[in-house]
């Protein structure tokens, strides 16, 4: 085939995907919601992406933040200023920095959590879903073992048995407890709809193709399941790093020094409790935070919208 | 179209016009749509999918749901010598209506059914809704005669519901009511009530031909078979004896001895009762078997309206006779109509048939063709009938 | 005339379980015990109600489910099913047995070999909105049963789908969009093309005219008799339109609650229909024609549950001419001429 017939075949191919995408944008277009989710995000990633430009590492860890040497290493934090534009916590760790570098530290502590929880859900949802029997029942019954405890404590248990282990950074056990919070739901909610699409007629009709198995739950079941699982992940970005937040809050989270906002609240306990003297040191965070977990929900919302109508118009 | 005189009608429905706006653009599903349903008859509206039958029957009850709006027409219900534009009712007269005067039932009986409530509730409900005050004075007759033989005690009781009952008639928001209504040992008064509307729902049922309708009272939607589903909301729809039905395709998901049994039983009720019928259909069967008029739509148009027997033996609008032909016949090749129906978001300007009809003239394309009377009682919307005009 | 399948006493039974152990406490026999042949070429029309188990019966054939018991016989000569049946009688454990099954029985088949018969037997589904996977591509819809199996590559595979779609009257611009662009009666053709990309020589209908319009439904029968004599493909005909089927079978089957009660070749049977429950079924079409108006339900109640099927023949409780007889005993199907058979006491005695 010529590289022209190959260029028509793409744009051919595109076609119904281009109606889709207008579809989709149209929609947005209409509800402010939507349209603010995205914008908050958008400004979130962009901050991810540019904090090396807004505020360019110094240490061996760009995650770690750099201290003025003038200031010192005082306990009392100090407001904000020229040189620090939010002020700075205890120890005189810098918050403009903290709260950049924290947007970028979110976005990856999310990406990595729900890439990881999506792809074991995925695989155990559908296993599940599609052959039932015992590896189903047994998939279930060790899903309602974990379902059973309150995530945040589990969460907690977990991050202090594994920052234990040798070589493993707290961050990384905070990553792993919050998969291991994480992954029952969506096996759970990847089953439920395995189990609605693999009654339809054309997933039998492909195995009367002569499909085999593994065909039929890639090609057939997994692209037809995915848009519940898609909205929950988009609304679930918000709550991991809530979750991740809440753990470093309660000190189990990253180390002192650390570019998270859940690490900058922990530092400002003592703080606020005296009222609002030192409102520097939680409020900057804490509006990084809000924005960041309301921006992903009404994306998420959107999302849903979005898809539902798609969905119904199929 | 000349008009026929109004006192025979019970429904007419002239020039509807009805849009649905839609994403892909503004869909005109009905584009002037005339019919006129006499008292007494059943009338056939037959017609494919799209067509615009089933929007037709859900304009008269005005139960159109956005983005279906209509546009243009009125639907004249003639009774008791008065006319009145059902489009011009408003909200609360129009629930008066349907289930009193109109009632409708659909295709899929088990979704006009409520899952959670008990067939026997359901048709109770609407007896509670329009019969009320023939229930609280069957209650109530009751009451009294149980009054005579009790005792002192009871009777104390018996005295207090009914005044309860006495207030249900007359001040329905009486305070003493409304709590004696929420009050839990109290409001077991109104089990008398129940049970009178449980005795008329049972004699609704044995009406229909339902196996020991005793039973079925109790029994949920789903424990219940598609033609006895389906029996259960004939009675439903029946149960205020109402001038007019709507049957929306009501046996095509049964089977068909079933169906045999339902068209039977709408044909006896019908003459029972005296109601007229409006029967959308697809099946030309059914519309020989039970329809005493028919009309056929076409893509939002009626083209053609005629009695049965006329209509069957000399079909004049080109679609009506490519319908008939396409019914199957051993021994002979299939017959289809060529093309599809055509997209209602651009219509074709003039006649929606046209380029799929065999018998086009020079001004089919242009000039959409009105309903004219070709022979008696016998109207057809094509232009091969207009020449001699 | 050569016997493509021959289905011999085909059961397939679905297990009712109850209770916390999910013990099974009744079986519902959907295809009980259904013996006939379906020759090379021909149209075999299977109707019957709601319950029947018209539907299961075809899945069964083409093993989409797997059958409880009985043979499904694949190109295999009237002697040596008779051979088969008398080793089953007379030595059932015997290797020869065996061997024989593995050759010719499709009930027998397991993995890979199944999978590679696949492509001589293809379904088209009823309702095809939910038939074709709405994510997908024309041309991946079309092409599934070639890429599944591995039977073309590459620019085959679009040579291949281009032909099984122009067949059907559609064409290759329609290549690249999905099944909800279409019209009802395009997505049926579009499900017809993949039944026939692979080159089957046998075709399950289960009621491919029941969803659509009726002008569309004569051009998808027209379809079907133009594709039978093209790529002379047999087919088996599932439907409830008794009038449909009349036009399109040379030979017709009634089925009710499980079994087989009459069978004959079409003309025999709609003109002259001997079972009690053909003639109420024909009875009670609505004949289109005013003239000839004749309401009566002929049958009164509905079709018992198969779970629960009456004793004996599973008509009589509706049977207008139930005798003692039909009560305690099942009525054989036993030909009655002409190849008319019929399973009826009344009717064989």
């Amino acid at each position: 085939m010529s590289s022209k017939g190959k260029l028509e075949n793409f744009k051919k191919r595109m076609q119904p995907t281009i109606k889709e995408t207008k579809f989709v944008l149209k929609r947005i277009r209409d509800s402010p919601l939507s349209i603010a989710g995205i914008m908050i995000v958008l400004y979130n990633l962009i901050i991810a992406l540019f904090a090396p430009v807004l505020a360019p590492p110094k240490l061996y860890d760009a995650y770690l933040i750099p201290r003025d040497p003038s200031l010192g290493y005082t306990y009392i934090p100090n407001p904000p200023s020229l040189g620090h534009l939010f002020g700075t916590t205890s120890l005189q760790v810098d918050l403009y920095y903290g709260c950049i570098w924290g947007t970028r530290f979110a976005f990856k502590l999310g990406v990595e959590v729900i890439a990881v929880t999506l792809l074991i859900g995925l695989v155990l949802g559908m296993l599940a879903g599609y052959y039932g029997g015992l590896i189903g029942e047994l998939i279930m019954r060790f899903t309602d073992v974990i379902l059973a405890f309150p995530g945040l404590i589990l969460a907690m248990a977990f991050v202090a048995a594994l920052s234990r282990v040798p070589g493993w950074t707290t961050i990384n056990a905070v990553m792993l407890s919050i998969i291991l919070i994480g992954w029952p739901g969506y096996t759970r909610l990847v089953r439920g709809e395995v189990l609605r699409v693999k009654t339809e007629d054309y997933v039998e009709a492909a195995k009367a193709s002569g499909a085999s198995d593994a065909r039929v739950m890639l090609r057939h079941i997994l692209p037809n399941s995915i848009y519940s699982v898609i909205i929950v992940a988009s609304l679930d970005f918000g709550g991991i790093v809530l979750t991740a937040a809440a753990l470093s809050f309660l000190g189990l989270g990253s180390p002192p020094g650390y570019a998270d906002w859940g690490r900058l609240i922990y530092d400002a306990i003592p703080f606020a409790a005296t009222g609002t003297q030192y409102w520097w040191t939680y409020t900057f965070p804490g509006i990084f935070i809000v924005l960041f977990v309301l921006g992903w929900n009404l994306l998420g919302d959107a999302l849903r919208d979005v898809l539902d109508p798609l969905y119904r118009r199929k | 179209m000349e008009k026929q005189g109004s006192e025979e009608n019970l429904i007419q429905i002239k020039d509807l016009y009805l849009n649905f706006y839609t994403y892909d653009g503004v869909v005109k599903a009905l584009d002037g749509v005339t019919l006129n349903l006499k008292k007494g008859e059943i009338l056939g509206v037959v017609g494919e999918t799209g067509c615009g039958k089933s929007v037709t029957s859900l304009s008269t009850l005005s139960i159109v749901v956005p983005p279906g709006r209509i546009e243009k027409g009125e639907i004249e219900f003639n009774i008791k010598g008065k006319t009145y534009d059902l489009l011009s009712f408003k909200d609360a007269t129009m629930r008066r209506v349907r289930g009193q005067y109109i009632s409708m039932i659909f295709q899929e009986p088990r979704s006009a059914l409520n899952p959670v409530y008990t067939v026997g509730d359901q048709i109770a409900e609407v007896f509670f809704h329009h019969r009320r005050e023939e229930i609280i004075n069957a209650a109530i007759a009751q009451l009294k005669k149980d009054l005579e033989k009790s005792s002192r005690l009871k009777s104390w009781i018996r005295k207090y519901e009914l005044s309860l009952y006495g207030k249900m008639l007359k001040n329905p928001k009486a305070l003493s009511l409304t709590l004696a209504l929420k009050i839990p040992i109290v409001k077991r008064f109104q089990n008398r009530m129940k049970k009178e509307a449980r005795e008329l729902v049972i004699e609704m049922l044995k009406l229909l031909n339902i196996p020991d309708p005793a039973r079925v009272v109790d029994m949920y939607p789903h424990e219940l078979s598609g033609g006895m589903a389906q029996r259960a909301v004939i009675a439903m729809a029946l149960s205020c004896n109402p001038l007019m039905l709507i049957a929306d395709e009501p046996t095509t998901n049964l089977d068909v001895t079933v169906q045999a049994q339902i068209l039977l039983l709408i044909k006896e009720l019908q003459k029972k009762f005296g109601s007229s019928i409006l029967y959308v259909t697809h099946d030309l069967g059914v519309v020989a078997e039970i329809c005493d008029t028919v009309a056929v739509m076409y893509a939002g148009n009626v083209v053609e309206t005629a009695d049965v027997i006329g209509l069957f033996k000399k079909p004049l609008h080109p679609y009506t006779q490519a319908l008939l032909e396409s019914i199957p016949r051993p021994g002979e090749r299939f017959v289809s109509i060529s093309g599809t129906v055509p997209s209602l978001i651009s219509p074709p300007t003039g006649c929606r048939f046209n380029d799929r009809c065999r018998y086009t003239l020079e001004m089919c394309p242009n000039v959409k063709p009105q309903l004219v009377e070709a022979e008696k009682d016998h109207f057809v919307a094509c232009h091969l009938y207009n020449e001699g005009k | 005339m050569e016997a493509l399948m021959s289905i011999e006493d085909l059961k397939k039974y679905y297990p009712v379980l109850s209770g916390v152990f999910k013990k099974k406490v009744a079986e519902v026999k959907a295809v009980d015990k259904v013996s006939f042949d379906i020759y090379k070429g021909e149209c075999f029309g299977v109707v019957g109600e709601s319950g029947c188990g018209k539907t299961t019966l075809g899945k069964t054939i083409i093993r989409l489910l797997n059958p409880d018991g009985g043979h499904v016989f694949y190109k295999t000569p009237r002697e040596l099913v008779e051979g088969i049946k008398y080793l089953k009688r007379e030595d059932p454990k015997s290797r020869a047995l065996k061997h024989l099954l593995k050759k010719y029985d499709l009930a027998y088949l397991t993995g890979a070999r199944l999978k590679r018969f696949r492509r001589f037997m293809q379904i088209v589904y009823q309702d095809p909105t939910t038939s074709l996977d709405p994510r997908m591509l024309l041309k991946d819809i079309v092409a599934e049963p070639l890429v599944a199996q591995g039977l073309a590559r590459g620019s085959q595979v679009i040579e291949r789908v281009t032909g099984a779609l122009e067949k059907v009257g559609l064409s290759e611009k329609h290549l690249y969009r999905y099944p909800h662009e279409f019209s009802g009666g395009q997505r049926q053709r579009i499900a017809v093309a993949r039944a026939i990309v692979s080159n089957p020589e046998f075709i399950v209908l289960d009621e491919p005219t029941s969803s659509v319009d009726v002008s569309v439904r004569a051009q998808l029968l027209n379809l079907f008799q133009d594709l039978q004599k093209d790529l002379g493909l047999t087919y088996m005909f599932i439907s409830h339109d008794l009038s449909v089927v009349e036009c399109i079978s040379n030979r017709v089957a009634v089925m009710y609650l499980g079994k087989v009660v009459e069978r004959a070749e079409t003309e025999g049977l709609y003109k002259n229909p001997l079972h009690p429950y053909t003639q109420a079924l024909f009875a009670s079409i609505p004949v289109p024609d005013p003239t000839r108006r004749r309401i009566r339900a002929p049958l009164s109640g509905e079709v018992p549950s198969p779970v629960n099927p009456p004793s004996g023949c599973r008509f009589h409780p509706r049977c207008p001419i139930a005798m003692e007889l039909c009560r305690r005993e099942e009525p054989p199907l036993l030909d009655v001429g002409r190849e008319h058979y019929v399973a009826c006491f009344a009717v064989t005695k």
